[in-house]
């Protein structure tokens, strides 16, 4: 006979439900009989929508991570968070310079930074989040855009941060910004958007478009990955 | 070369680039490499004065981390303001283990503890008291040929007492670095008044008001430049003489300096077009030689 499956105590908004042990908090949702329209996306930790706060049992912290990436534990306590609805400003990339001044305009709340950290504890992609707002601070559009290049814009470090900082938004800013203004042009994307434009991929794309589903995810999980040479 | 770790601060990474770049080099004369910590953050100025607002000093003591991470136990700084809040943080949690304790227990996420054992160092008492003024003298390749600069010390080197550089009624210090230099002196009642700090941001006019009083009674004096450690005085004094010339048609203007844009021209180093541009008047219309 097959193993009886763990189960563990959560409470969801409050209500106590027993979940399979070893889900993740979104598939505990699902498993308990929520039906997520929001707060959800990609299940595979890349896409940021599925910010959460938790608290586990017997630890005062309240913590933060992807409900698609953290996994349930005995007694935890949940809360999904639909969105952030953080300040973001609208903007012509093209209008503005690539250094303080573009943040002091759109983003001068950076600037009540007081190097708490709280944002770099709550970045569920291990970015040091306080790092790159300093790096703004101080100018470094370049530095911020490094530093922020795996965020996935879940929001945490916003809901967290007790300066009332929009990060997040503000990192996509200076990423905007760099790859603009600031990066050596790529020449090989030079290149490949040039064959995009004058139609070279054309013909191959049609023969996707049209195939049969079994057919194309055979020709996905076989296709060949070549490296540049 | 000698190393000391070398806290920059936010200023001199933009509007001051030219207050660091004559320091470092100015020090690299001296066999001395100020070198810039690998990581550091805003040093939180202003200084808190409440005595419950501990998250306002995280900034500073997280600074003096870094300085302990880099494995020094002292930290140059070259601005005023960041000399005071650094300074001053340190000096809080040296005398208060329990503020000391909070703050560590805050940072829980750094490798270090901090045990208030960095020095916080400023670069005009270590030219004065480290490598000395004689030996300043004797190293001068370009001499400031009598030039008459009225000091201006602004508030925060001077104030309060336990951070203090030099007597707060009658400092002297950049007086005696200028005729090191060869440059001349003169005395005016402004040099350790306030040149309206943070009110540049939402009321020029009263800077405007502070910054012709200082640089009228400075010319009445008989100067024809002012020296500062400050960045904000420097803004102040120099950029905003641009509103102030509007205001006042009549008032003649003058160029404001580091004291290290005046050390690096007197050790023979050249006065770079990116400092010059980093001034609102001309700084190099004073130079005779």
């Amino acid at each position: 006979m097959a193993e009886k499956q763990k189960m563990v105590k959560i409470h969801i908004l409050g209500e106590p439900f027993y979940v399979p042990d070893g889900l993740t908090i979104i598939n505990a949702l699902e498993y308990a009989g929520f039906q997520l329209t929001h707060g959800i996306g990609c299940r595979e930790g890349f896409c940021g929508a599925c910010g959460t706060i938790f608290r586990k049992k017997g630890d005062y912290k309240l913590q933060a991570g992807l409900a698609c990436q953290t996994i349930v534990s005995e007694g935890m306590y949940l809360a999904q968070i639909p969105f952030v609805p953080a300040e973001k400003p609208i903007y012509d990339i093209t209008k503005l310079p690539p250094d303080i001044t573009s943040f002091k305009e759109l983003y001068p709340v950076i600037f009540r930074c007081v190097a708490c950290n709280t944002c770099t504890k709550s970045c569920p992609q291990d970015l040091e989040v306080m790092d790159y707002v300093q790096a703004l601070i101080k100018g470094d559009v370049e530095k911020t855009a490094d530093l922020s290049f795996d965020c996935i814009r879940c929001g945490l470090c916003a809901l967290r941060c007790p300066a009332e900082i929009v990060q997040y938004n503000a990192a996509i800013l200076a990423r905007r910004l760099c790859g603009r203004y600031l990066l050596k042009e790529s020449r090989d994307l030079t290149n490949r958007v040039k064959e995009i434009a004058e139609g070279d991929y054309d013909t191959e794309l049609d023969e996707l478009v049209k195939m049969d589903e079994d057919k194309l995810k055979k020709k996905y999980y076989e296709r060949e990955i070549k490296l540049f040479d | 070369m000698k190393k000391i770790a070398y806290y920059p601060g936010c200023t001199l990474k933009t509007t001051a680039a030219n207050f660091e770049e004559s320091a470092i080099e100015s020090m690299k004369k001296f066999d001395i490499e100020l070198e810039e910590l690998d990581r550091w953050n805003c040093c939180g100025t202003v200084f808190s004065l409440a005595t419950d607002d501990l998250m306002h000093h995280i900034a500073a003591i997280r600074n003096l981390i870094r300085v302990k991470e880099e494995k020094s136990n002292q930290v140059m700084t070259l601005c005023a303001m960041c000399y005071n809040t650094l300074k001053r943080s340190n000096q809080r949690v040296k005398s208060n283990q329990e503020d000391l304790d909070k703050i560590n227990d805050f940072m829980y996420k750094e490798d270090l503890n901090y045990n208030a054992d960095v020095d916080v160092l400023h670069l005009l008492p270590y030219l004065r008291d480290e490598i000395t003024f004689s030996k300043i003298a004797k190293r001068v390749k370009k001499s400031l040929n009598d030039i008459k600069f009225s000091a201006f010390y602004g508030c925060t080197l001077l104030r309060p007492k336990e951070i203090q550089i030099d007597d707060p009624f009658m400092p002297t210090i950049l007086e005696n670095l200028i005729t090191a230099l060869g440059g001349e002196t003169v005395e005016t009642p402004y040099a350790i008044e306030c040149c309206g700090a943070y009110q540049t941001v939402n009321q020029v006019d009263v800077v405007v008001e502070r910054t012709k009083v200082i640089i009228d009674g400075a010319r009445n004096q008989g100067a024809e430049a002012i020296v500062t450690s400050c960045p904000l005085c420097a803004f102040n004094l120099d950029h905003r003489q641009k509103e102030t010339k509007k205001k006042y048609s009549k008032f003649i203007e003058m160029p404001v300096f580091y004291f290290t844009e005046l050390l690096a021209y007197g050790l023979g180093i050249e006065f770079k077009k990116e400092w010059k541009d980093l001034h609102y008047v001309d700084p190099l219309s004073i130079f005779k030689n």
